[in-house]
């Protein structure tokens, strides 16, 4: 199975990043390659159906309840904000993001 | 110096916590430039010094106490920054300790800085790293290995005593081959996750790089254990009772014959060989066994990492922290800082993963490889009855040139031998078996064992008996 310049496009796009042409080229050659190689499992003939294993853990729970006092790391993890609006009167600190309704 | 002797002299008061953090804290200074094994060294915290010294001169038992350590760049430390190698996380300042790194400080060990590594651990050489190669001390023309170069490159130069490191596919293991030291994959689950910059999940573990088997084990007693804040962290004894410890024991050492044809480079087969030769005389006994299915092992690997990565990734979208490029629309700010902040191979795992994981190929991909880590998970289960422990060469061949594998498939065939136990989430070890000359310098190799989960004891047995050859 190949990857085709357009395939690369959309995935891209699907990735939400940005190639160049010359990259598309590149990548096409070298997903060809790996996909290539990573291809010859098709060839495998393992049973459709396995059995369901059980794997020894599984469905960790914990009892309901508050892990931490309610605000105790807002202030740490709003320094890290790349944009942000300062503490307003009665308000915490936000996050300012665009517009997501397109102008079009 | 490993850190049973660092322990004795603060212990035999030779030497203050300070003396040794000093002694260190220069040595990192004067080497790092060459080597760029460190992208950013810590500045003395005296008031850890001053506890650790207390803490030693009343007696404590933590062999850690007053230790400095090395840590990945992948996993946080409050306050500092944690950016996986990557301009995506240049900026980036933990706010909160990874419990492995909560666990360090409770036993008193001090940290030197911030170790360079592959961008977001996605690589064999550090030649990934936004912020430049690290230099392999034993030849500076070649790479260390990776993902976790910096870590294994420091402890090799003696710029750490002991380092932690991360490994989804080998990124502890063929780095601490390529460097010469000690370097452990535990049990998937055996150490908690929580602050580690995930890369595959269900592959990931962190595990310790260290000069012997004896500090590699002490480092990883002191991060193991349960965790609230992981939920995949395991409880000890869910795969059964392990084995008695202690006395020296015979180990049944299976070697995957098939496998091993053609790969190796001759020298290095030669060098396996011997060393098996040598744990036969001494007792132990070696098995031939068959695993069919490791064939295909690295195919299964390169399909299901990548899917983890394009889903791990997708978290990074410069809007609550990292790098931040704006455009018109909200969906150019995701697009703009993505683009920037992703490096090349990155991005290359990102769009493979995106593929194998989309509508059209996931059955072709995806799902059969899922099928063959069932497979191979059972086929290493059932060598486990015949076998203590499996056998490999680390890397098929000594450290490379940098530059020489510009080709990614070329790059990925070099984790063959290590990938196994990320997707079968068994403990593995490689510790040094010796030297192999390339272009008139020695070059060190490792030889890797696998266990089944949770018997790393047998790890150590094992790799405490390869070092009794070396030594001889």
């Amino acid at each position: 199975m190949a990857a085709t310049a357009k395939d690369v496009k959309k995935l891209a796009a699907l990735a939400r990043i940005k190639v160049t042409d010359a990259e598309i080229e590149k990548f096409t050659n070298e997903f060809d390659a790996i996909l290539d190689y990573v291809g010859q499992l098709e060839k495998l003939n393992i049973p459709r159906n396995l059995g369901k294993e059980k794997p020894p853990l599984r469905n960790v729970m914990r009892e309901d309840g508050a892990p931490h006092a309610s605000c105790a790391y807002t202030g740490k993890l709003t320094e890290q904000f790349p944009a942000r609006l300062p503490a307003q009167a009665g308000e915490g600190e936000h996050l300012v993001v665009k517009q997501i309704i397109s102008y079009e | 110096m490993t850190i049973v002797e660092a322990a004795s002299t603060l212990r035999s008061k030779e030497l203050k916590v300070s003396d040794l953090w000093d002694a260190c804290s220069e040595a990192v200074k004067t080497k790092n430039p060459k080597l760029n094994a460190y992208l950013e060294i810590f500045d003395a915290d005296n008031a850890a010094i001053t506890a650790a010294q207390k803490r030693v001169d009343a007696g404590d038992e933590s062999l850690l106490c007053g230790i400095p350590l090395a840590i990945k760049d992948n996993i946080l430390i409050e306050g500092k920054i944690a950016s996986a190698a990557s301009k995506m996380l240049a900026n980036y300042r933990a706010t909160y300790d990874a419990t492995v790194i909560k666990k360090l400080k409770d036993a008193g060990a001090l940290f030197l800085g911030r170790t360079n590594m592959d961008e977001f651990a996605m690589g064999s050489s550090t030649e990934h790293s936004a912020f430049g190669a690290t230099k392999n001390p034993h030849d500076i023309s070649r790479v260390p290995g990776g993902s976790s170069g910096g870590s294994a490159a420091a402890v090799a130069a003696h710029l750490a005593i002991a380092a932690l490191g991360s490994d989804t596919g080998g990124s502890i293991r063929q780095p601490a081959a390529h460097c010469g030291i000690v370097g452990l994959k535990p049990t998937y689950g055996a150490v908690s996750r929580s602050g580690l910059i995930a890369m595959g999940s269900s592959l990931d573990q962190i595990g310790p790089l260290a000069k012997t088997v004896e500090d590699t084990r002490i480092l990883y007693d002191a991060i193991r254990g349960i965790d609230a804040l992981d939920a995949t962290t395991i409880p000890d004894g869910l795969y059964g009772a392990p084995p008695p410890a202690g006395g020296p024991r015979n180990l049944r050492i299976g070697i995957p014959q098939h496998l091993l044809k053609e790969v190796i480079d001759a020298d290095m087969r030669a060098a396996f060989d011997a060393t098996l030769d040598v744990l036969a005389r001494h007792g132990h006994t070696l098995v031939d066994i068959e695993l069919p299915m490791s064939v295909y092992a690295l195919a299964a690997y390169y399909i299901i990492m990548p899917a983890e990565v394009s889903t791990n990734l997708a978290r990074l979208d410069g809007m609550r922290y990292g790098l931040a490029t704006r455009g018109r629309m909200l969906l150019d700010d995701y697009v703009l800082s993505r683009t920037e902040g992703f490096g090349e191979e990155t991005r290359r795992r990102i769009l493979l993963g995106t593929f194998v994981l989309s509508s059209g190929y996931i059955d072709a991909y995806y799902r059969k490889a899922d099928a063959v880590r069932i497979v191979l998970r059972r086929e290493y289960d059932a060598a486990f009855s015949k076998v203590d422990v499996i056998a490999f060469p680390t890397t098929p061949s000594p450290a490379f040139m940098f530059g020489e594998k510009s080709d990614p498939l070329s790059m990925y065939l070099g984790d063959i031998f290590t990938v196994t136990a990320n997707l079968t989430g068994m403990p593995a070890i490689s510790v040094p078996m010796g030297y192999v000359e390339r272009g008139g310098e020695k070059l060190p190799i490792g030889i890797h064992f696998t266990a089944p989960h949770q018997a790393e004891d047998a790890l150590f047995a094992i790799g405490e008996a390869v070092e009794k050859t070396n030594n001889n």
